[in-house]
């Protein structure tokens, strides 16, 4: 009955998204204050709606309810109470959920949260998100309904993919969807203000905190996946290129940009039409994401020729929406009036620089992703596009911007200088080259560029330092009333500097680990001994256990440096019962920032077992980074200049009362 | 890297019998290290997206065996590159040739980089010259905004 009473909620959700596309943007034009007040309401309606159609299907996977198709198909009652919960996304029906979820929650925050917004702006956003609404929830009721019941019902489920059972799951999804779906209130408010015709440093104050927060969490949510298929897909890699991960790093790349583009229209009104078209673009990727990701067409092209439906069916969305923006955009944007003027070498040159590489690098790895699809529907040749061709030209582009990162905060506005700038910043890069020397001597071995591949890391790190250096004015002053010049800058400026110097210690992880990091493949037999990373590694044997809903065969090494015994690794091989479906679980061990990665292969004749055993030097630098980058997005939305948000509204006494009456 | 070769060289010298799969590393350092590079841009034919070198699949295992026989035998990289491709054809690869059906996928991000560059510059240059801009005192500066409000 309750899974019944969600879906009828996504159906009620869907009839009041209807109302919300057309009534506030009707009275956004007529000036008509209920009409306008009617999408904040409605908003909040839509998303209680959701959120209770999301609860029960939550409720049916909960109690394994395996009458319902859904859990049927991605359930097991043996399965821990954890991943029943986190089951509920791991599949397309349940994600799309999630996805729906997410959107109307952020819908649900503009509309609480937006209260000094313009009445006419805040009544379009809310109508611009409503339509997004609308059409994914016809989707999920059309096409991907999570709520079939089967009949007779089924005794037992057939279990989530054991690869999806795993922390990671709970956690990245939702994190990758609150980044990704949290753009739409970018592409919201840019389409609300294309269709108002109006749009000033203001509105780059409220799109901001949005930008930031999506970023943010989509920063998270990569970062948590790449570690997820780090340890679980037991071959070492963290980074793929796989379409699939492109999918979610061509918005980030995209809405990185946006923040940079933004940030200029704020303070200095330049670069107006070009933030308006980068807030269309980062979420058109988004959707662009989903649809590769949903209608399974990376799989094979053929794989979507044959069940079509879902993968049309975003794609007219995905035409719809990109294609109305860009025709509004392109009627609309003349309209708006070009802002403040600057010269090439300043703060705003410094990021359009930023947004011309990002964008080049955006498109970069989306025509490597799409190429082969479309070379295949428009010739039938198949060509392969894969990480050789990604690090090379993606490569290539990061090179100059991560040179260019310290330069930009030093840089004045309007006219900066560049002299200036290098004469302030030669010593840290010195201190950068050093300090990359330094690594390479510790790290005895490996290729003499790696030199430079490190400094650049270091580079980073020293520039943001540097950043707070100049901006204390530490080396006029001395350190006291440094401090309390740093203590009286706006958090924005910290988050800038801890974001680039996040962004350094990424490098610096990626360098380390891919040029110093090591790989040993052998057969162990128990007692046998292998070196790895400057540790000796014993087989002490293998043993079987039995887990809630697998067995497992348990290889136990003993890790010791100069021959004294320091730690154990276990390392195992699953066997999931339900779908008698092999997983590996790499041990994984930590030593400050560097890992000892030890995975089991096949079982030899005469009892030995095949051994992949890699370390990793700093490889956590790499999350590491990611997790610092994403800490300075807190600490940029936490700046008192957006938490109070936009210049203090006029009073208005009509909403006032209008507020008391509901 | 050469960390790598060492350990390998030591778990093939001294306990060759236990060494992993001794039809596919070459006892040569040199040539598996180069094999090891070719691998890794070669596709897997049977996988979603891994190179030969990461997958545990049969095929990618008679390739990567294949890679090291034809490297035994003398060829250079690029022969053993084109033996594969006449095989399998262009799929095989992960980084693409430069053909006539590439140009695009190769020439967009320069061609992208130049465009948007020159792009930028035009901007820069056709809008109001920066020198009269900075001779305007703040009052004719604040009568313009209000014209150009109207």
């Amino acid at each position: 009955m309750i899974v019944e009473i969600g879906h009828y909620a996504l159906v009620l959700a869907l009839a009041t998204a209807l109302i919300l596309s057309i009534l506030p943007v009707i009275g956004a034009r007529r000036g008509d204050m209920a009409m306008m007040a009617l999408a904040t309401t409605g908003t909040l309606t839509i998303f209680l709606l959701v959120a209770f159609s999301f609860g029960a299907l939550t409720w049916a996977y909960a109690v394994s309810d395996f009458s319902v198709r859904n859990v049927w198909e991605n359930s097991h009652s043996l399965m821990p109470l954890i991943y029943k919960y986190s089951g509920v996304w791991g599949n397309h029906e349940g994600s799309m959920m999630l996805w729906l979820l997410i959107l109307v929650f952020f819908s649900a925050l503009v509309a609480v949260f937006g209260r000094n917004l313009p009445d006419s702006l805040k009544a379009n956003v809310l109508a611009v998100q409503a339509w997004i609404t609308v059409a994914f929830l016809l989707f999920i009721l059309l096409t991907s309904n999570p709520f079939l019941r089967l009949d007779p019902a089924p005794a037992e489920g057939q279990d989530l993919n054991p690869v999806l059972q795993d922390f990671g799951l709970a956690v990245h999804p939702p994190l990758l969807y609150l980044g990704y779906v949290g753009f739409s209130v970018c592409f919201s408010f840019a389409v609300a203000a294309l269709i108002e015709g109006r749009i000033d440093a203001a509105w780059a104050r409220w799109v901001r905190p949005w930008t930031l927060g999506a970023w943010t969490f989509l920063t998270a949510g990569i970062a948590m996946g790449s570690y997820w298929a780090y340890y679980e897909l037991g071959w070492g890699g963290w980074w793929f290129w796989d379409p699939v991960e492109n999918a979610s790093f061509m918005p980030w790349l995209a809405g990185t940009a946006l923040l940079h583009s933004a940030l200029v229209m704020e303070k200095r009104e330049a670069l107006k039409i070009w933030t308006v078209l980068l807030a269309i673009m980062t979420f058109s990727l988004s959707m662009l994401g989903t649809f590769l990701v949903r209608s399974g067409v990376l799989t094979s092209v053929h794989a979507f020729a044959t069940d079509p439906t879902r993968g049309i069916f975003i794609l007219c969305i995905l035409a719809i929406f990109i294609g109305g923006a860009f025709i509004l955009f392109a009627w609309r944007a003349p309209m708006l009036k070009a802002g403040g003027l600057f010269a090439p070498i300043s703060r705003e040159g410094a990021l359009v620089l930023n947004n011309l590489i990002l964008t080049v690098a955006t498109a970069t790895v989306l025509i490597g992703t799409l190429y082969p699809l479309i070379l295949e529907t428009l010739t039938g040749e198949k060509i392969s596009v894969g990480a050789p061709f990604f690090n090379m030209t993606f490569g290539l582009l990061m090179l100059p911007l991560l040179i260019a990162v310290p330069f930009g905060p030093l840089l004045a506005w309007k006219r900066g200088d560049l002299l200036g700038a290098l004469q302030r910043l030669y010593l840290f890069a010195a201190l950068a080259l050093l300090a990359g020397l330094a690594f390479y001597y510790v790290q005895n071995g490996g290729p003499v560029m790696a030199i430079f591949g490190l400094a650049l890391g270091f580079w980073g790190m020293f520039g943001a330092i540097a950043d707070l250096w100049y901006r204390g004015n530490f080396s006029k002053v001395g350190l006291a009333v440094g401090f309390r010049r740093l203590a009286g800058l706006p958090r924005s400026v910290f988050g800038t500097a801890i974001a680039h110097f996040g962004l350094g210690v990424t490098v610096l992880g990626i360098f380390s680990a891919t040029l110093f990091g090591t790989e040993t493949v052998v057969e162990m037999k128990p007692r046998a001994t292998v070196d790895a990373g400057g540790y000796s590694l014993t087989f002490d044997g293998m043993r079987e256990a039995v887990g809630p809903n697998f067995t497992e065969e348990r290889g136990h090494f003993t890790v010791s440096r100069g021959g004294v015994a320091i730690a154990d690794v276990w390392s195992s091989k699953r066997l999931y019962t339900a779908r008698r479906m092999p997983t590996t679980e790499a041990g994984i061990l930590t030593f400050g920032l560097s890992q000892l990665y030890v995975s089991l292969g096949d079982p030899m004749e005469g009892g030995g077992i095949v051994v992949r055993i890699w370390w990793k030097p700093f490889i956590l630098c790499i999350w590491g980074g990611a997790l610092i980058m994403m800490a300075g997005g807190f600490v940029s939305l936490s700046d008192r200049r957006l938490r109070v948000g936009a210049p203090s509204r006029k009073a208005k006494p009509v909403k006032a009362t209008l507020e008391a009456a509901e | 890297m050469r960390r790598l070769l060492i350990a390998l060289f030591l778990v093939l010298s001294v306990l060759p019998a236990l060494a992993v799969n001794p039809d596919e590393v070459l006892s040569d350092p040199a040539l598996e290290q180069r094999a090891r590079n070719l691998s890794g841009q070669l596709r897997c034919m049977v996988c979603q997206n891994q190179s030969i070198d990461d997958s545990s699949a049969e095929l990618a295992r008679d390739l990567r065996v294949l890679v090291r026989e034809r490297l035994a035998n003398g060829d250079s990289d690029s022969q053993v590159i084109d033996y594969v491709v006449s095989r399998y054809g262009e799929f095989v690869l992960l980084k693409p040739r430069l053909s006539a059906k590439t140009v695009v996928l190769w020439a967009a991000p320069i061609l992208l980089l130049v465009v948007g560059a020159i792009a930028i510059f035009v901007f820069v240059r056709t809008r109001p010259n920066q020198r009269t801009v900075a001779a305007l005192t703040p009052e004719e500066q604040a009568r313009i905004e209000e014209l150009l409000k109207k």
